[in-house]
């Protein structure tokens, strides 16, 4: 259990790091978002529901560390045809909570975010709430979980190629 | 154009070697297509699978229409439409689910799961009526092919193996991946929305054309070698089955690897389990050529992609705007195989796909293109010259010849000129 004064500080910490993700994935920053990650990072964004298995059922991302370094990678080849040109996108985050810091360090956050995208096809809003698992590493903090959980994951979505 | 061609009009759009722009433009032509072809034709549905025990249901489509597939106490496929014989409401609001009946949430009418009005709200206001008259529509023939569930609302024509032909042919291959005999479809779908029209994706599904140059991006990265299976030196085919069902066959390249679990980039030694299922169940030597070929890469005509790992079912909600639902394979019976085969669907297909993101970029950049007024013509005469004919007697060529485009369009051409 934190001081409320820790907690706070902890708070803000936190906020700047979720603020920063969002500007490193608004700007196509594909190789400084990568860096935020732990090594065994695990980046989820599930389908039909917010509880399903992904372990069972499909997921629209699912990725452990080593399949984020693959979008990554392909995204940095330039011929990624769906970012090329990439999106332009603006993404509002709010509703930062902290959730629970277990004994290991781990930190859990929530937060709400909406995505305004523009592409070739149109401009698309994206709706999603956000659970993160923080830790400190060499004193800084890092993404070791990232859910992201589309309002309407249950329903057709169009192409989602960029970092969300 | 807007004007739906006549029968006898439909050839001067569709040519040997070429298709005009309209056909994925024109709403007026789009209508006409949900007449002659998607509420005609035979269409896939849904998967027995996926209604396993009595009273469960699934809501799947035929284009636009909403479908309930249920299993029926007596353990019968039904495919229902989502329409109150009443007054129009829809009955049915999930998904999916396990009902033995189905209430109309607006005047309380109740519907058994094989569609039969079993009761309404103050019945003594229909005194005489005969109930058996208000039952819920219903997709007029139900067939199955190993599993596979098609639907055709006419209630005269082909039988489903008839339609299939010899594109049955490419089921029976798949389902033998299943040590036990059965494909079964449990993993959930994407469901991957673009603006562009069906045809984009059905031809595109068997273009072995594209692949170097969409999907570059993630060969080069992923050390991929299904690159080279689509390159000019590839011995690979594509085939035309007839009845618009077309396949590209990569059994030429996989058996001059030789190796078992080659097509899906791995080895017997990594799925020890699976390996000694399949032994088991067909025998080493028949094991071993099953496990060299690979699973099938096929497109039954109109909507059921076979795509070796995956299943894709193609939903047209309106000329320009279409639904790609995907899942991962699961075989009977091989849990380690399915675990590789769900991990490898989720990082290929959907909206964020490795491969298909790509494709449906495509889609939507060909139907933003073909809205342009000149040259009119789509071109598919690549190969025609080079065609040729296998053992049983179907259309092959190189795999980055368009035979499958020009198959799938004679086929098209046959169901819009028939009235």
């Amino acid at each position: 259990m934190l001081s409320r004064e820790s907690s706070a500080t902890l708070l803000s910490a936190v906020t700047a790091f979720v603020y920063k993700e969002a500007r490193l994935q608004d700007e196509h920053q594909y190789q400084a978002w990568e860096a935020l990650w732990t090594d065994d990072g695990v980046y989820w964004v599930p389908a039909n529901g917010d509880d399903i298995d992904p372990e069972k059922e499909m997921s629209i991302i699912y990725d452990n560390r080593s399949r984020i370094s693959l979008r990554v990678k392909q995204l940095l080849t330039g011929k990624r045809h769906t970012q090329t040109p990439q999106s332009r996108l603006r993404r509002l985050v709010s509703n930062i909570e902290l959730l629970d810091q277990q004994a290991s360090g781990d930190i859990w956050v929530a937060s709400n975010s909406m995505v305004f995208e523009s592409s070739l096809r149109d401009d698309t809003i994206w709706a999603a709430r956000n659970e993160y698992r923080l830790r400190h590493v060499d004193g800084e903090l890092r993404m070791a979980y990232k859910k992201v959980i589309l309002v309407n994951n249950e329903k057709a979505l169009f192409t989602l190629s960029f970092l969300i | 154009m807007n004007v739906v061609p006549r029968a006898s009009q439909w050839g001067e759009l569709i040519r040997p070697d070429r298709v005009h722009g309209s056909l994925y433009s024109d709403p007026a032509i789009f209508e006409a297509e949900l007449q002659n072809i998607w509420y005609r034709t035979w269409v896939y549905v849904g998967h027995e699978s996926e209604v396993p025990n009595a009273n469960d249901y699934v809501v799947k489509s035929i284009g636009p229409q909403s479908v309930i597939m249920t299993r029926d106490e007596q353990g019968k496929v039904n495919l229902l439409l989502n329409r109150c014989s009443h007054r129009g409401n829809q009955v049915c609001s999930y998904d999916k689910g396990n009902a033995r009946s189905f209430t109309c949430p607006f005047h309380s009418w109740t519907f058994a799961n094989d569609g039969r009005l079993v009761g309404y709200a103050f019945p003594d206001g229909y005194e005489g009526q005969d109930k058996s008259k208000l039952a819920l529509g219903r997709v007029t023939r139900v067939q199955s092919y190993r599993g596979f569930v098609f639907g055709s609302f006419a209630a005269e024509g082909p039988t489903l193996e008839e339609h299939l032909g010899g594109a049955a042919e490419t089921i029976d291959r798949l389902v033998r991946f299943s040590p036990e005999g059965e494909v079964e479809v449990t993993a959930g779908f994407l469901k991957h929305r673009v603006k562009a029209n069906w045809k984009f994706i059905l031809e595109n599904e068997c273009d072995g054309y594209h692949p170097a140059f969409v999907h570059s991006s993630i060969f080069g990265v992923a050390d991929s070698a299904i690159g080279k299976l689509y390159g000019g030196a590839s011995t690979a085919v594509t085939r035309d089955y007839g009845n618009g069902h077309t396949e590209i066959d990569l059994r030429p390249e996989f058996r001059k690897r030789d190796a078992p679990m080659s097509w899906f980039g791995t080895t017997e030694e990594r799925l020890p389990d699976y390996t000694a299922q399949m032994k088991a169940a067909y025998g080493d030597q028949q094991a071993r050529e099953i496990m060299i070929d690979g699973t099938p890469h096929a497109m039954i005509f109109p909507n059921l992609f076979i795509a070796e790992i995956q299943m894709f079912v193609i939903q047209p909600l309106a000329v320009d705007d279409s639904v790609q639902h995907v899942t991962a394979l699961q075989f009977k019976g091989a849990p380690d195989m399915n675990r590789r085969l769900r991990q490898q669907t989720m990082g290929s297909v959907g909206p964020a796909g490795f491969l298909l993101a790509d494709d449906s970029e495509m889609y939507e950049r060909c139907h933003r293109g073909v809205l342009a007024r000149s040259p009119e013509w789509i071109f598919l005469g690549r190969g025609e010259k080079r065609e040729r004919k296998d053992e049983l007697g179907f259309k092959v060529g190189h795999v980055t010849d368009e035979i499958p485009s020009r198959g799938i369009w004679r086929h098209y051409r046959s169901l819009m000129e028939a009235v």
